[in-house]
């Protein structure tokens, strides 16, 4: 198929080039006999690429327009999971706003402008260098508007990073290697234990690097999987074994660094348990959506002999998103926010960390 | 040259004979310097926009088979599907090729050596010795990065940011290996060539102007020109520091960048290096290479606006105290690439302020470039309408820069692909468009014949669409949530809903990337065959067009052209003509009116 698809693009290139040789020599045979500007713009020109100027306003307003109506179902604009996240969301949607305000206006003035006053000859131009209000205007009312964004973006921000004000949160260490996620909790105490890499292993099963003598560090508890009680405040500790990596978790507005050599930390309150978020209409139609394109998918793989897409479900997901080698695509885990009682039940099953320890 | 050699006849410093070698090989002529800076840029871009298009190809049909790719990577694409490893090295080179050796020096190295002696009435450059230098070590930086493309390991493959440790340790990829060091080698010398080239920019337009240039005459080429060789003066050598700390570290065991580092079944000897330490030396260059690559761009298009509007671009002065402030702002805001990196938040506050700052005097810029067109008698050539299409994509992804320097914004959209549509709407298509511009403005002046100016057309609108069609709808998969530098998507059925918009983009990417044909096949011909220039064809106020068509060395016979006036005298009432160029003396009881 692609195959087939790079032949016709190569045929097409071949095509074009033919043609644009043609177009060429039938211009130069034009221009031999007119006059000797004839590659700079003239009346006709002038008037044909100011009505392109006015067609191309309206493209860019058209691909404005499908693009809000066919990829503006955005769940990370709204559906938010996090208790700061609709504080995101909503500055966002201002931002977003003046953009779209100031975008529509501004294209609008120069494209038509373009078309409005294309050259003709022996028209001449108005000569008009500076305009101190005109200039002190415009340099207002971004500092206004500006003004609002930074502030709000700045109470934001404090509010969001400041992980020193919430009350017994509870501890997660987040561990990232390539190319793959572990999650360490603090156990009964909610203290994790102490952890170099340098401590690291293998033999006894010890892949984190927790220290072994460490008291703290006994009923840590090690997982594959993150599983978060909904409304209590979490605060996760990030660490690397190898490079950097982001643990990004777009339904909660969260993203942060894991570097290699010191703890980076991020805090939030997950406010709508997985359960709740697949009865969420918008995220019905989302999930919805997508099966349908799986079904479409599954049905080619079929065709070629392969096993059919597994139907999607919707879940949290933390993934890596700063780049980290090969496999970098597809580092992931999944995120479960479930009830106190769910959360308590899944942690009881869990092996703390002093009985996961192989013996020598 | 000193500056009073300017009054003597000039031919006498140069009877000796050029040779061939001496006069297109090893050419001290600024010239000549240009054209050589633009062929081997352009031939550069090429490669660069070539990779962008396979791996435009992997993400919209993932992992299917595709003869470019069998026929083009050979060993790293069995069967004609394209490995992962090198998928990350295409992305990276792809971005290194583009910034610096196609939009610093393809550009900053075209039109700063083409324009700045001929536009402020100098010889040549102050150094026509250390421009050659320049230009051969860039050279030679753009055959060393080709060659790290055929290295067996892989040629880098952690980003063009090289973030340490996944460039510093050949365990972590396989990139990291001999590919890396000839990257960090390449941008050694690519910066010594930036920087011989940047100094010799600052001291000609500072000693060389002719009679009567003074600073508030320059044409806005020229300051936007010289206000970027300040920048890099000061930032380019803070990337050559990280570069040279990072090949400590890969070879010689320091620990500048690396700590605690577990990988492949050992622990590595690094302690109490930091990997953030590295992002801030190369973000201290990183970002004002942001406006490296603009400034000059929008320094071409003030030139060519005001020019083609028949009229004074509009508020001179605000135009060269926005580069000022755009250039100081750029030096401080580069912590907004790091909201996220784990450094203390409290920066993060500081940098969403000065960051936001800079829109100010982008504004200012947009408005006036806007108000320049207002009442004009608009000549809509093709380097117009470049200039115009710079303006448009200036304009459109500049907006979404206050989402992104917003630091509590930036949380959720960092590294997705909202941030690759922003940028490359903001930085790469409009310096590109600067660069097409100035290429379909200037192209007489270097060549000495015309290009054709519908195959221009087509070139441009086709362009244009394209270059919409492909950033444009990436803003909406970014804010879905969709990483970027994901080899494919298919591991996540959550982002499946996007993948019919990443064909899309694909194909009009393909569509726009075949059509550069259009602007190569135009560029070669017109420089052989195309129709002979006139002396000023589009009837300009600079300096430039007062110079013979055919280059000559020391560009002017006889004395240089005094200045009178600046440049920018426009449909000036009281005047017949609807310019009047620099050279040309004031009449009795004319005034200068912009001061």
């Amino acid at each position: 198929m692609t195959a087939l698809l790079s032949i016709i693009v190569l045929v097409f290139i071949a095509i074009a080039i033919w043609q644009l040789i043609k177009i060429f020599d039938l211009a130069q045979a034009a221009n031999s006999s007119s006059d000797e500007n004839s590659e700079v713009a003239n009346d006709k020109d002038n008037k044909t690429q100011g009505r392109l100027m006015l067609a191309f306003l309206a493209f860019i307003y058209i691909i404005t327009i499908v693009c809000f109506i066919k990829l503006g179902d955005l769940p990370l604009m709204s559906n938010s999971a996090s208790e700061h996240g609709p504080t995101i969301d909503n500055l966002m949607i201002i931002s977003m706003v003046i953009i779209f305000i100031v975008q529509t206006i501004t294209q609008f003035l120069l494209h038509y402008f373009a078309y409005k006053y294309k050259g003709e000859k022996g028209k001449k131009a108005l000569y008009y260098a500076d305009n101190d209000k005109l200039e002190f205007i415009w340099t207002i009312i971004p500092v206004i508007v500006l003004a609002g964004l930074i502030i709000s973006g700045l109470f934001a921000w404090t509010d969001i990073m400041d992980v020193s004000d919430e009350e017994d949160p509870l501890v997660v260490e987040l561990y990232a290697q390539q190319f793959n996620w572990k999650a360490r909790y603090g156990g009964e105490d909610n203290t994790l234990g102490m952890a170099n890499v340098r401590l690291i292993d293998i033999d006894r099963a010890n892949i984190l690097g927790v220290d072994e003598s460490d008291p703290n560090a006994q009923d840590d508890v090690i997982t594959t999987e993150l599983h978060l009680p909904v409304g209590r405040p979490v605060l996760f500790k990030m660490r690397s074994q190898d490079v950097l990596h982001s643990a990004y978790m777009p339904h909660f507005r969260a993203q942060m660094n894991c570097v290699p050599g010191m703890i980076t930390q991020f805090g939030f309150t997950p406010t709508v348990t997985t359960a709740e978020m697949r009865q969420n209409p918008d995220i019905i139609d989302k999930v919805a959506n997508i099966n349908k394109i799986r079904v479409r998918n599954s049905e080619k793989l079929v065709a070629k002999g392969e096993d059919a897409l597994e139907r999607y479900e919707f879940d949290y997901l933390l993934l890596c998103n700063k780049i980290c080698g090969k496999s970098h695509y597809n580092m992931q885990m999944k995120i479960i926010v479930e009830t106190q009682e769910e959360y308590d039940a899944w942690m009881k099953e869990q092996k703390v960390f002093a009985k996961s320890l192989v013996a020598n | 040259m000193s500056a009073h050699a300017d009054t003597h006849d000039h031919d006498e410093h140069h009877h000796h004979k050029e040779t061939f070698v001496t006069k297109y090989i090893f050419s001290q002529d600024h010239k000549m310097i240009a054209k050589q800076y633009l062929i081997t840029g352009t031939i550069m871009g090429v490669i660069g926009i070539v990779m962008s298009l396979m791996f435009r190809m992997q993400i919209a049909w993932p992992e299917e088979p595709n003869v470019i790719f069998e026929a083009l990577l050979g060993k790293w694409a069995p069967d004609g599907v394209m490995d992962a490893d090198i998928y990350l090295a295409l992305v990276t080179i792809h971005g290194t090729i583009m910034v610096f050796f196609v939009l610093t020096a393809g550009l900053s190295g075209t039109f700063s050596n083409l324009l700045i002696p001929l536009q402020i009435g100098a010889r040549d450059m102050a150094s026509g010795f250390l421009n050659m230098v320049s230009y051969w070590l860039f050279f030679l930086s753009s055959v060393v990065m080709v060659i790290s493309l055929f290295v067996s390991a892989g040629p880098a493959a952690a980003g063009w940011t090289i973030y340490p440790p996944l460039s510093a340790l050949p365990l972590a990829q396989g990139g990291s290996g001999a590919g890396m060091t000839l990257w960090l080698v390449s941008m050694a010398i690519f910066i010594a060539s930036s920087l011989l080239g940047s100094l010799n920019y600052i001291v000609t337009v500072l000693n060389l102007r002719t009679k009567g240039m003074s600073m508030t005459r320059l044409p806005l080429t020229i300051w936007a020109f010289f206000i970027t060789a300040v920048i890099g003066v000061i930032s380019f050598p803070v990337l050559l520091s990280a570069a040279l700390l990072l090949i400590m570290d890969r070879s010689f065991g320091t620990s500048f960048f690396l700590s605690d580092i577990f990988i492949q079944g050992e622990v590595l000897h690094y302690q109490g290096g930091s990997p953030v330490l590295f992002e801030h030396l190369f973000w201290f260059l990183g970002h004002p290479e942001v406006y490296i690559v603009l400034l000059p761009a929008l320094g071409i298009t003030s030139e060519i606006i005001a020019t083609n509007s028949r009229k004074p671009i509009f508020g001179y002065r605000a135009m060269v105290a926005s580069i000022l402030a755009i250039a100081f702002l750029s030096t401080i805001v580069w912590g907004h690439h790091m909201f996220i990196s784990g450094m203390n938040p409290f920066l993060g506050s500081v940098f969403t302020f000065t960051t936001l700052l800079i829109a100010i005097p982008s504004a200012v810029k947009a408005f006036n470039y806007i108000t320049t067109l207002w009442k004009g008698n608009l000549q809509l050539n093709p380097a117009m309408l470049f200039s115009i299409g710079l303006v448009s994509t200036f304009i459109t992804g500049g907006l979404t820069g206050i989402i992104l320097g917003d630091s509590a914004l930036d949380i959720n959209v960092h590294d997705t692909y909202f941030v690759v549509a922003h940028f490359h709407l903001v930085m790469g298509i409009s310096a590109l468009y600067g660069m097409f511009a100035g290429i379909y403005h200037w192209f007489p002046k270097m060549f000495g014949r015309m290009l054709n100016k519908n195959l221009g057309y087509i070139h441009f609108w086709v362009t244009a669409v394209c270059a919409y069609g492909v950033f444009f709808p990436m803003h909406f998969i970014g804010m879905a949530g969709l990483p970027r530098r994901y080899y494919t998507n298919s591991n996540f059925p959550l982002f499946d809903d996007t993948a019919d918009t990443n064909v899309i983009i694909t194909v009009f990417a393909l569509v726009g990337g075949v059509f550069q044909l259009v602007f190569l096949w135009n560029f070669f011909y017109s420089m052989f065959y195309g129709k002979k220039t006139v002396q000023n064809p589009w009837r300009s106020n600079t300096l430039e067009w007062t110079a013979p068509i055919k280059h000559i060395h020391g560009n002017w016979e006889g004395e240089i052209p005094h200045v009178h006036r600046w440049p920018y005298d426009y449909s000036k009432p009281g005047h017949d003509d609807d310019f009047v160029p620099q050279h040309i003396p004031m009449k009795e009881g004319e005034e200068e009116l912009h001061h």
